[in-house]
């Protein structure tokens, strides 16, 4: 049988974060991390990457849970997209990101993805990272040493690079509380076949009581080389009521921030993924603004 | 030499110990080491879900599982879904509903399908196809899979009430 074979790798499965950063540390960036692996696999076996090892962090006790509090939410880095989109404190605290989850991809792959992994693998066409920008998250990561907060808004840096260093651990995602009058939509074109995220776009906007937009937060993702947050889609909107027109001024600049940066391949030529930028961030925010 | 690791799995309730190499994927543990065929390779790309298996009560596709994650697990594949003789109610379901043409995607079909009734017992059409959206049928059997688990749950409702 013609298939994909792995190259030869070491792997472990420590028990803790702490064993976990040693073991990176030990390899000095040969060792991936493996969480559902529903991203890095594929790339394993098609050898285009070639770890030393694999460190599985699928035994870790205590990277998978789902806790609401009133700093918000905090979900174990570890957490899959099944288990997200079937709770009940996700969907009522962050209807988006349930909604975003119950969205990638199937049954089999929801079964096995985790939103860290997800986060720090940084697909250009994953669809949690544009959800989190628009959530506004707050991402905790360890060390052998200790520990640091990273904005999201700090995060995505380029094509499958973030902010997190060689030996550094995603543990937890903590996403604030939504405020009242806020409605939260993520819509995306879906790859037929992958349903991966051609263009996928978040938006989280909040109303005053006079009905203007008193904050928005915007994000984009399989445009470009990582998910980005639209500013400048962000700023017409924010001081203005959210008429039909407002919402497609706005939409207009949604890949303001990719530029010449669309991605170009099978799927999709990047003239083709500018338009569509466009379009679902307009369907993203009249689908938000309905839902405040 | 190749690195080895000791992996034990319990595979539709028989407990294995075998050497493996990391690298080895579940699909192909189960195929080669176990002689267990019953679990397909289509794609080998996470798409088609020919190789579905439940690992830990959850479907997987095992062709993007390693054998060392299953290390100490419960697998069921599609052997492991008649009992006693008696076929499963998803796989009666596909037999009186004509559920497959060439029987390749069948198995992973099946074993998605038990997850859909395990999670929803009674579901829409809609909520069918949407469970089997990674299941992929290259003879296009979709209407006759999805009367198929329609079958299925309508009987599995039935043998509920009747216990």
């Amino acid at each position: 049988m013609t298939t994909n074979v792995a190259a030869s790798f070491q792997y472990h499965a420590p028990s803790s974060v702490e064993e976990a950063c040693r073991l990176l540390a030990k390899y000095k960036g040969g060792a991936k991390l493996l969480a559902g692996g529903h991203s890095l696999l594929p790339l394993v076996k098609l050898r285009l990457a070639t770890p030393e090892a694999l460190i599985d962090l699928s035994r870790i006790k205590g990277l998978s849970y789902v806790k609401a509090g009133r700093k918000g939410l905090a979900i174990g880095a570890m957490t899959t997209y099944y288990d997200i989109e079937s709770s009940d404190v996700v969907k009522k605290a962050a209807p988006v990101l349930a909604d975003a989850a119950a969205q990638v991809a199937d049954t089999q792959v929801r079964n096995a993805g985790t939103l860290g992994g997800s986060l720090a693998h940084s697909d250009p066409a994953g669809d949690l990272p544009a959800v989190v920008l628009a959530l506004g998250a707050e991402l905790e990561v360890h060390t052998a040493r200790g520990s640091r907060t990273i904005s999201v808004d700090n995060f995505f840096r380029d094509l499958l690079t973030t902010a997190l260093r060689p030996n550094e651990v995603l543990t937890e995602i903590r996403i604030p509380p939504l405020p009242a009058r806020t409605g939260t939509a993520y819509v995306k074109l879906a790859n037929k076949a992958s349903h991966y995220a051609v263009v996928g776009v978040a938006a989280v906007v909040t109303l005053d009581k006079a009905g203007v937009c008193a904050a928005a937060r915007v994000a984009v993702t399989g445009a470009g080389p990582h998910a980005v947050r639209a500013k400048r889609t962000e700023r017409i909107l924010i001081g203005k009521k959210l008429s039909a027109l407002v919402i497609r001024r706005a939409a207009e600049r949604a890949g303001a921030e990719i530029g010449d940066g669309f991605n170009s391949d099978i799927h999709a030529s990047a003239e083709y993924r500018a338009a569509m930028t466009i379009v679902f961030a307009e369907r993203a925010l009249t689908e938000a603004v309905g839902r405040v | 030499m190749p690195i080895q690791t000791q992996i034990t799995v319990t595979v539709n309730g028989t407990r294995h110990t075998n050497p493996v190499e990391p690298r080895l994927l579940l699909a192909h543990y189960l195929r080669e080491v176990l002689n267990l065929t019953g679990t397909h390779i289509g794609c080998d790309t996470s798409s088609c879900g020919a190789c579905t298996v439940l690992l830990n009560g959850k479907a997987v596709k095992s062709c993007t599982v390693l054998a060392v994650q299953a290390d100490g697990g419960n697998v069921t594949t599609v052997e492991g879904l008649a009992k006693d003789g008696k076929y499963h109610a998803v796989q009666q379901g596909f037999w009186d509903k004509h559920g497959l043409q060439c029987g390749f995607c069948t198995p992973g079909m099946m074993i998605t399908a038990v997850q859909i009734l395990e999670r929803n017992p009674n579901p829409t059409e809609a909520e069918i196809r949407r469970g089997l959206r990674g299941n992929l049928c290259r003879c296009t059997g979709y209407h006759n899979i999805v009367e198929a688990v329609k079958a299925a749950a309508a009987a599995s409702r039935a043998g509920g009430r009747k216990r």
